[in-house]
């Protein structure tokens, strides 16, 4: 009878995962003593970390024979500069042969980008635009990430924003940013004639929009700059370049509609989609850029 | 103008809708909009994806689909058969049963003004696992690979725990670590041959292979690659970022990213094998073998692990560590009978795994936030719909005749006899598997439908209907595979031919 | 096949991606980890640039209105990273937030003692 019953228990605690279940909650608190004899401690990252020369010894191994085993590789890679490497194909001829024709952009990179392998492109920016909301679910404030003292000390922040007064960096930022903001539009604008676009322009925008809040505090940059504006540029400029993209795609895969006119290529107005499309990226780039500057800093925008 | 074939279009419309359904709900106002854009999206594209299906099957095609104006080695391109309208169609049904079961949990531990945001991720994750199962181009297969991480990392944070942070942290470090090595070997791999999309790198790769030129970066690479691939589908050795992840998510992500997400990089995984390396370099090379092995590591040590396991999300995502081992075992068999049935498997995992996170996420929730097995005494009393979820998942894992779970385990063990030198292995590890598998599941079956003495009898829980329904449809899903499927199998074997082609 | 020699920019970019991974094994704070995971996909970047350049080109830009493919280096390697860039930005943007967010709870940045904390919070 007796050890009928102990089979019984056996069978419980094997039902429960457990060893032993006639007071769970008492066992509990007992449990950290056994989890050390496990015998799966030995093999988890903590046990290897608690030997730290040990790690380290192999950390340095792993790195250095993956050092050596790519440097393998290299020595049987296409040498450099050479014109015959594979990679310089019949694909490259006809980016740089007929590029100005089929896109009208005499920047290339901006025709290769934009056009022919234009759907990378458009998932880089889904890819900037999940970052920047990832970061808002992150660090915006909520009942779930919320502390008083930083409330406090936000408070204080704007206080010493308003009273005190920071002559150089206002003057500075006064001088400097239009014209930082300036040049990135130049270089947007001009993304499919010279080096630069739609990534490149709208960061420097976004350092423009930076130096500006830093210098008279993001109080004064509410005035223009909100979330509700942030969202809806993004999203605005997204769903343009997801038109355009759905546009060329449908038409180039179905072989219908109308082409785009090209312009005459080296003017400002040509390249087809190439200037929207620049113009739609440099905005989300500029806003994100803010937003992440925003974000990182005060928990909002 | 010429007669535009709608069908064509399909996989183009709907990874554009999953995405532009993404970025418009940035604008919905609460989580209620943005779950009915979800849903009426994942639709959507469920029934296109079945029309395609449909289609592609009764001619037994595989097309390419231009995005934009220019042809194969100069633009992107998108690649549809019989299998990847397959995947997209259990991808969506799952999803959308997962997601519209799994909407209470969302709502109640999602902060209320960030529920949009989860919902853009969800979006955005489905237009992304759609991307890696229609794409014809190694660099897209990157950039959507990248936005796959970080969805899926957003949906391991959105609970706002601590807990849940460090798990993403985990999740994420190791996710890098395996987009990072993907990406080296894309540029080395574009360094050799000179091409980004499959057809034309696969031709460039055999001449390679045949004039020896090479021959050393072709070797090295073709590890990155699947070593990438594996890290991110969490095979064996490197599964240690599931179980803090999942158990520190909400399930209805738990749910998502075990069934779903973990199987869109083995889908990758199987197009490169056909498409891009070719079945001749990859035997050649010993990268089958290589998978094999680990895969049955991985089936033993994945169970072994979820036996030691006290939680039940956690033991959860053991057995999924488990099973992709499962998966990686036919893939490594290195034949197209291997092949089917590790394929038959992402479809009856992806079905069985989201029905179990959703059941045990109800149980959790039942038991007021207490996830260890012993308080899970009785659970399925209390909630029998979640119970006989639960159990049918359990025992579809284990291996139960009528039940998914069971043909995959039938087609895995038919495979081996066609692979020499293999047979003794698989059948042994199966075996042992099989017993180590219902060592850990049917403990916890019996103990959710064990009555707990001396306590007063809690009342029902409520379930929403929707909750209802999509238990009840995972439950009709895991039978329907079960008892008809052949169908199923004929259809993969013909795409894995179409394949290979 | 020897060209060790003249893959200079290759050998230096697998080492600085050595670097990286030895930096994200070794590292014990979270922030410098992250650096570690950068300073791996930046080694990718100089080995993608570096494949796209033959000697004795130009940039891809139209210069003199010649037309010609000889004249110019390779621009799909300069679009791959570009696109890279982007990437490697929302992925640390992404990262330091968590990182953020991790540090107001814990008040650490050691990932051990954020493993310990979080284990011990959990109540075990």
């Amino acid at each position: 009878m007796n050890e009928k019953k102990t089979f019984w228990k056996h069978l419980q605690a094997w039902v429960d995962g457990e060893e032993v279940i006639l007071d769970a909650d008492k066992y509990i608190v007992s449990r950290p003593k056994r989890e050390k004899s496990d015998w799966r401690s030995h093999f988890t990252m903590e046990y290897v970390k608690e030997h730290r020369k040990l790690y380290m010894f192999l950390s340095i191994a792993i790195s250095v024979l993956f050092i050596g085993i790519m440097l393998g590789v290299v020595n049987g890679l296409p040498e450099f500069g050479n014109p015959h490497n594979p990679a310089n194909n019949e694909v490259m001829e006809r980016y740089l042969e007929s590029g100005i024709e089929e896109t009208g952009a005499t920047n290339f990179v901006a025709g290769m980008i934009l056009d022919y392998r234009a759907f990378d492109t458009f998932a880089e920016a889904n890819v900037l635009f999940l970052a920047v909301m990832c970061a808002v679910i992150l660090l915006k404030k909520d009942s779930k990430n919320y502390c008083a003292q930083e409330e406090q000390e936000k408070y204080e922040d704007n206080i010493f924003d308003e009273r005190e007064k920071k002559p150089i960096l206002q003057m500075g930022g006064k001088v400097l940013a239009p014209l930082v903001i300036l040049y990135g539009i130049y270089v947007i604008l001009n993304g499919h004639l010279s080096p630069g676009g739609g990534f490149s322009g709208g960061s420097i925008i976004g350092a423009g929009l930076i130096l500006y809040a830093s210098a008279y505090g993001q109080k004064k940059m509410r005035t223009f700059f909100t979330f509700r504006t942030f969202t809806a540029i993004s999203v605005g400029c997204l769903l343009t370049y997801c038109a355009c993209k759905t546009y060329s795609f449908f038409t180039g895969a179905n072989h219908v509609g109308f082409a785009i006119p090209k312009g005459t290529p080296g003017d400002i107005l040509s390249g087809g989609f190439i200037l929207p499309l620049n113009i739609c990226v440099g905005l989300i780039v500029a806003c994100t850029m803010y937003g992440f500057f925003a974000l990182f800093t005060k928990g909002d925008i | 103008m010429e007669h535009i074939n709608w069908i064509h279009n399909i996989p183009f419309f709907s990874i554009f809708l999953a995405m532009i359904c993404g970025i418009i709900t940035a604008l919905a106002k609460d989580g209620k909009v943005a779950f009915k854009i979800h849903t009426v999206m994942v639709f959507v594209v469920c029934i296109m994806s079945g029309l395609l299906l449909f289609r592609v099957v009764k001619n037994q095609e595989t097309f390419y689909y231009m995005m934009g104006h220019f042809p194969a080695p100069w633009g992107n391109e998108l690649r549809a058969g019989p299998l990847e309208a397959l995947m997209a169609v259990t991808f969506s049904l799952v999803m959308l049963l997962t997601v519209s079961g799994g909407l209470d949990f969302i709502m109640k531990d999602v902060v209320a003004e960030k529920q949009p945001l989860y919902f853009i991720m969800l979006n955005a994750l489905f237009g992304a696992m759609l991307a890696l199962i229609y794409t014809n181009d190694i660099f897209t297969a990157y950039v959507f690979i990248e936005i796959n991480t970080i969805a899926s990392c957003a949906l391991i944070m959105a609970k706002g725990t601590p807990e849940s942070m460090v798990g993403t942290t985990h999740y994420l470090v190791i996710s890098l670590l395996g987009s990072g090595l993907f990406l080296l070997g894309v540029s080395i791999l574009y360094s050799i041959t000179g091409h980004l999309l499959f057809p034309q790198m696969q031709e460039a790769i055999v001449g390679i292979f045949k004039t020896g030129e090479y021959a050393t970066p072709l070797m090295v690479v073709t590890g990155f690659m699947f070593i990438g691939i594996a890290i991110k589908s969490a095979l064996f050795p490197f599964h240690s970022m599931l179980p803090g992840a999942y158990n520190a998510a909400i399930p209805t992500s738990s749910g998502i990213l075990s069934g779903l997400v973990l199987k869109s990089y083995i889908i990758l995984g199987i197009k490169l094998i056909y498409c891009v390396f070719s079945e001749l370099v990859m035997h050649t090379l010993k990268i089958t073998e290589v998978l094999f092995v680990f895969g049955l590591a991985g089936m033993v040590m994945g169970s072994v692990y979820a036996m030691r396991e006290r939680k039940m999300k956690r033991m959860l995502a053991y057995s999924s560590v488990a099973q992709i081992g499962y998966i990686y075992m036919g893939i490594g068999m290195g034949t197209r009978v291997g092949m089917t049935a590790a394929c038959f498997h992402i479809l009856a995992h992806a079905i069985t795994k989201t029905l179990l996170f959703l059941c045990c996420g109800s149980f959790v929730e039942d038991n007021g936030g207490k996830d260890k097995i012993y308080h899970m005494r009785g659970a399925a009393l209390r909630n029998p719909l979640a119970g006989v979820g639960y159990t049918v998942g359990a025992l579809s894992m284990v291996g139960i005749p009528l039940l998914a779970g069971f043909i995959s385990k039938v087609y895995f063990a038919t495979a081996s006899v066609y692979s020499s030198g293999k047979m003794a292995a698989v059948l042994i590890v199966l075996g042992v598997s099989m017993v180590l598998n219902a060592l850990y599941f049917l403990p916890s079956v019996i103990a959710i439908w064990s009555p707990v003495k001396g306590v007063e009898k809690k009342p029902f829980a409520k379930v929403s209907p929707m909750f209802a329904v999509s238990i009840v449809g995972f439950i009709i899903l895991n039978f329907a595979l079960g008892v008809y499927y052949r169908p199923i199998t004929r259809i993969i074997q013909m795409s894995i031919g179409l394949l290979a082609q | 096949m020897n060209h060790l020699g003249t893959n200079f920019y290759e050998a230096a970019s697998v080492i600085l991606f050595g670097i990286g991974f030895m930096n994200l094994l070794l590292q014990n704070n979270l922030i410098k980890k992250f650096i570690g995971l950068n300073i791996m996909d930046t080694a990718v970047y100089l080995f993608l640039a570096a494949k796209g350049y033959i000697s004795g080109r130009v940039a891809p830009i139209l210069t003199d209105g010649i037309i010609d493919a000889s004249h110019y280096i390779n621009p799909v390697p300069a679009g791959l990273v570009l696109t890279g860039i982007v990437v490697a930005v929302s992925i640390t943007a992404f990262s330091l937030a968590l990182v953020q967010r991790l540090y107001k709870h814990y008040g650490t940045l050691n990932m051990d003692e954020i493993m310990r904390l979080s284990r011990e919070e959990e109540g075990e």
